[in-house]
């Protein structure tokens, strides 16, 4: 195996005095998909960026087959071959892919952009490495799974041979991340390398060769995939045994708390998205959704907490009709939401972390003084989060942008889970997140239903997750339900994968109690 | 005057009265690709309409003298551009200030070269870009009054929307100036640089700006006065703004304003008391225009979502399979 890039000593320390990456050495080679993993905030995409041209360093070099490299700006990392796909997608999304694709190195004829040359020299490469996409069609009308494919032919289109990849399964399916592991096999094999970062331990164990972990911002070495595994990356990564399994204790009915009959959620195409769904949720236990993307869970769980609207049945909570309550009501009511996209819904990102965990709750007489906020209280009380929660941030008054993933996440878990409520839908709650703050917010979501009877609904793209922290499960499948399990004992990922595709059904009778 | 001639007049000017309007509204329509908006249109379309003024006198050269136009139209985006993006300044106030120094500073100009505080009428005349007459066309009753006869600059204001349309769909840097407004992080990604294609963009936008301004004073009237541009750079930004950044759109739309200005100054001879309630007419299509527009597409998308949900639930299930 050829060396192909050498870093040596790498130290960056941001404006602000932060000393994101220090002393950093590895070497990646040819053929080689190479993890680099860590917890949120260790420095691995501030390492990748200093790859990539994006941000400066202070200290250490960069040796590309021998050869030291002066990267000023990602066009001198693209020309000496080295490209990157970004957690966060940088597309046109009014542009066809084929236009997204050649961007930069535009064919022309006469002077003029030339978009029949730029179909075929992108479908070209497209076939190539197998990639199946129709390149006239818009960004925004594709897929996440096809908008990645993207990016990574708007590397190979350039001619890289080292690709980047900064969590690019966080937002895949299952099935998606199957695909994507398959070509980058391929890409493999004829000669690239790649380095990828992940949470998820299964998939670096599943794809990758070696290993990179960082901790801190150091980095703690370099190990072949085959002498390791998951428990012994997660200790060297957190430097302590994570528990990801945990011991529940049987739950016993208790009274309903949510209350849906006949839902139906219709999108702009006149499809019912939820079909006809009926469910009764009730205090104390988690009920996980499970489903490939798309089939309406999003949806369901995003209308039962009257984020986005419903066309036909009904939601009661606790004996209430939901119908037409503004969100201050509902949280008044004692519903809360860890939403999907936690720098758009979550968080307001420009505001500080105490901002963002009282933005619920600063009208509340507690926080108030003679008609003024009353920032003692107010401060006590998010520093006692910030404590609680392990939030990593310089202070209160941070900014929540300037934070790491997990950190971000953080901040909404905090507000969320001391908002007093009775039900709580938690959506994707640990994408992108570490394995140490995972472990966190499972371990939180347990207790808070099993410890204070919160209602829990669970929507998550990780089977895994699903059957480790729900107590009962449901398929959802084009926007019925199409099977109930009341326990995940005994139910394996394979089975639910069948009942997610398709290859089973439930009957009506047969979930008639479970629902 | 005959009743043929009198609307052949009147339709005459209406393209008259739109022409600065279309440069005004193509001048937004090209620094809108790229996401901002170009405020200070007014102020590069009366420093132009100065420059143009002086030159063609000083060089005795309709072509130089429009040249000029352009040219400070130019630089004129060249030193927003700069203050907004190297020196990181608020665009909007820059372009505030652009138009108060503007309407300052060619007054002041204008006292330094003439002595005069108003016009540049007797004491620095300038050249006029010369009229075409269309054989054949001029002949015809009402089309021939209507169409012929008209400035180079006004027939240019037609070609120029075709050529910016051409630069916007069809040419490379359109492609990057697109790529720009809608998405920043994708043009660095593939290292296009977007301060070069922001300041390019407000460059070209400068200099159609300047032909904007170069015929109000060397076509429309042949001397620079103050204030003269009279708001005509503000009707050409909204618009654009109207048609959200398509730039036959907007000049489709910068004729309805000029119909509305000529049309007041028809009313303005026949029923002079109205004259300053007709002259806000421009103004206020311009608000309700925005308006019902916007009003028209919001209760469109309400209908037809409400259309598609009744269906939806009335059907019994899911015909299609979900995709
Ligand atoms: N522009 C910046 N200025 C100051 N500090 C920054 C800046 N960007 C990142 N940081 C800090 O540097 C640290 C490392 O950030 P980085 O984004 O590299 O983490 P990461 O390992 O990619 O985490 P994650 O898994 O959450 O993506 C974080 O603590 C972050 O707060
Ligand atoms: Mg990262």
């Amino acid at each position: 195996m050829s060396e192909l890039l050498k870093v040596e000593n790498i130290t960056k320390i941001y404006t602000n005095g932060f000393v994101a990456n220090k002393d950093i050495s590895f070497t990646v080679n040819a053929n080689e998909i190479h993890a680099l993993v860590g917890e949120n905030g260790a420095g691995k995409t501030t390492l990748m960026k200093i790859l990539f041209g994006m941000e400066d360093y202070q200290e250490g070099a960069i040796y590309l087959e021998g050869e030291k490299l002066e990267l000023k700006s990602p066009l001198d990392a693209i020309h000496k071959g080295i490209g990157m796909i970004h957690q966060h997608f940088m597309l046109v999304p009014s542009l066809s892919i084929a236009e997204n694709i050649v961007l930069g190195i535009e064919p022309t004829k006469a002077s003029f952009f030339d978009y029949n040359e730029a179909v075929k020299i992108t479908s070209d490469i497209a076939k190539k490495y197998n990639f199946n996409i129709d390149v006239t069609k818009k960004v925004n009308e594709i897929s996440v799974a096809q908008m990645q494919k993207v990016e990574i032919l708007k590397a190979l289109i350039r001619g890289v041979k080292i690709l980047i990849m900064d969590e690019p399964t966080a937002v895949l399916t299952p099935q998606e991340t199957k695909e994507l592991f398959e070509q980058l096999v391929i890409l493999r094999d004829s000669g690239y390398a790649i380095i990828f970062i992940s949470h998820k331990l299964e998939e670096i164990m599943q794809l990758c060769d070696r290993v990179t972990i960082l901790r801190k911002g150091r980095c703690v070495g370099t190990y072949n995939i085959a002498d390791m595994t998951e428990a012994k990356i997660s200790r060297l990564m957190i430097g302590r045994d994570v528990e990801l399994k945990f011991n529940k204790k049987a739950k016993q009915a208790k009274n309903t708390v949510m209350e849906i009959r006949n839902l139906i959620c219709v999108n702009d195409d006149g499809k019912r998205v939820v079909d006809n769904v009926s469910l009764n949720i009730h205090a104390g236990e988690i009920l996980g959704i499970v489903g490939i993307e798309g089939n309406g869970q999003k949806e369901f769980s995003e209308a039962i907490c009257g984020f986005s609207e419903y066309h036909a049945g009904s939601v009661r909570f606790n004996g209430v009709d939901i119908k037409g309550k503004s969100i201050r009501e509902l949280r008044q009511m004692g519903i809360a939401h860890i939403p999907e996209d936690r720098m758009k819904n979550g968080c307001a990102m420009n505001l500080s972390v105490k901002d963002n965990i009282i933005g619920d709750r600063y009208f509340s007489p507690q926080f108030r003084k003679f008609g003024f906020l009353n920032s003692k209280a107010i401060n006590r009380f998010v520093d006692q989060c910030i404590s609680d929660f392990e939030i990593a941030c310089d202070n209160r008054n941070q900014p929540v942008r300037m934070l790491s993933g997990g950190n971000i996440q953080k901040v909404v878990v905090a507000r969320e889970f001391t908002s007093g409520c009775k039900f709580i839908l938690a959506s994707q709650p640990t994408r992108g997140i570490d394995v140490g703050t995972t472990e966190m917010i499972r371990k939180l979501l347990i207790s808070m239903s099993h410890e204070k009877d919160v209602a829990t609904v669970l929507v998550s793209a990780d089977l895994n997750e699903l059957l480790e922290v729900s107590d009962r499960l449901i398929v959802m499948r084009k926007g019925k339900i199409v099977a109930a399990f009341p326990t995940t004992q005994g139910v394996t990922e394979e089975l639910l994968g069948e009942y997610m595709l398709g290859i089973k059904t439930m009957t009506a009778a047969e979930m008639e109690d479970l629902l | 005057m005959s009743f043929s001639e009198a609307i052949g007049t009147f339709l005459f000017s209406i393209f008259r009265l739109s022409t600065p309007i279309i440069y005004a509204a193509l001048a937004a329509c090209i620094t809108k690709q790229t996401g901002l908006l170009n405020m200070a249109i007014e102020g590069i379309m009366l420093t132009a309409a100065l420059s143009s003024v002086v030159f063609s006198a000083l060089t005795q050269s309709v072509v130089l003298g429009v040249l000029f136009g352009m040219l400070a139209g130019s630089l004129i985006g060249g030193i927003i551009s700069y203050a907004n993006l190297i020196g990181k300044t608020e665009l909007y106030l820059t372009c505030i200030a652009i138009n108060l120094i503007a309407t300052g500073g060619t007054t002041f100009a204008l006292y330094m070269i003439t002595g005069t505080k108003g016009t540049t009428f007797s004491a620095l005349p300038s050249l006029e870009v010369p009229n075409i007459d269309i054989p054949f066309i001029k002949d015809i009753p009402i089309l021939g009054t209507m169409l012929s006869g008209h400035s180079i600059l006004t027939y240019f204001a037609f070609v120029c929307a075709f050529l910016v349309w051409l630069l916007i769909y069809k040419t490379r840097l359109g492609l990057r100036m697109r790529c720009v407004g809608e998405n920043p992080n994708a043009a660095l990604s593939v290292g296009i640089s977007v301060t070069r294609i922001k300041t390019v963009a407000y460059l070209i936008s400068g200099a159609v700006g300047g032909l904007g301004g170069a015929f109000m004073s060397m076509s429309y009237v042949t001397w620079f006065s103050r204030d003269m541009l009279a708001g005509r750079g503000f009707i050409g930004l909204s618009a654009n703004n109207i048609t959200a950044g398509s730039p036959v759109g907007a000049t489709l739309f910068s004729m309805l304003f000029g119909i509305a200005d000529a049309s007041a100054n028809v009313l303005q001879i026949t029923a002079a008391g109205l004259s300053y309630f007709v002259k806000m007419i421009p103004y206020i299509i311009t608000i309700l225009g925005m308006v019902i527009m916007e009003a028209i597409r919001i209760r469109k998308g309400l209908k037809f979502k409400d259309q598609v949900v009744r269906k939806a639930i009335a059907g019994t299930a899911n015909e299609k399979d979900l995709t």
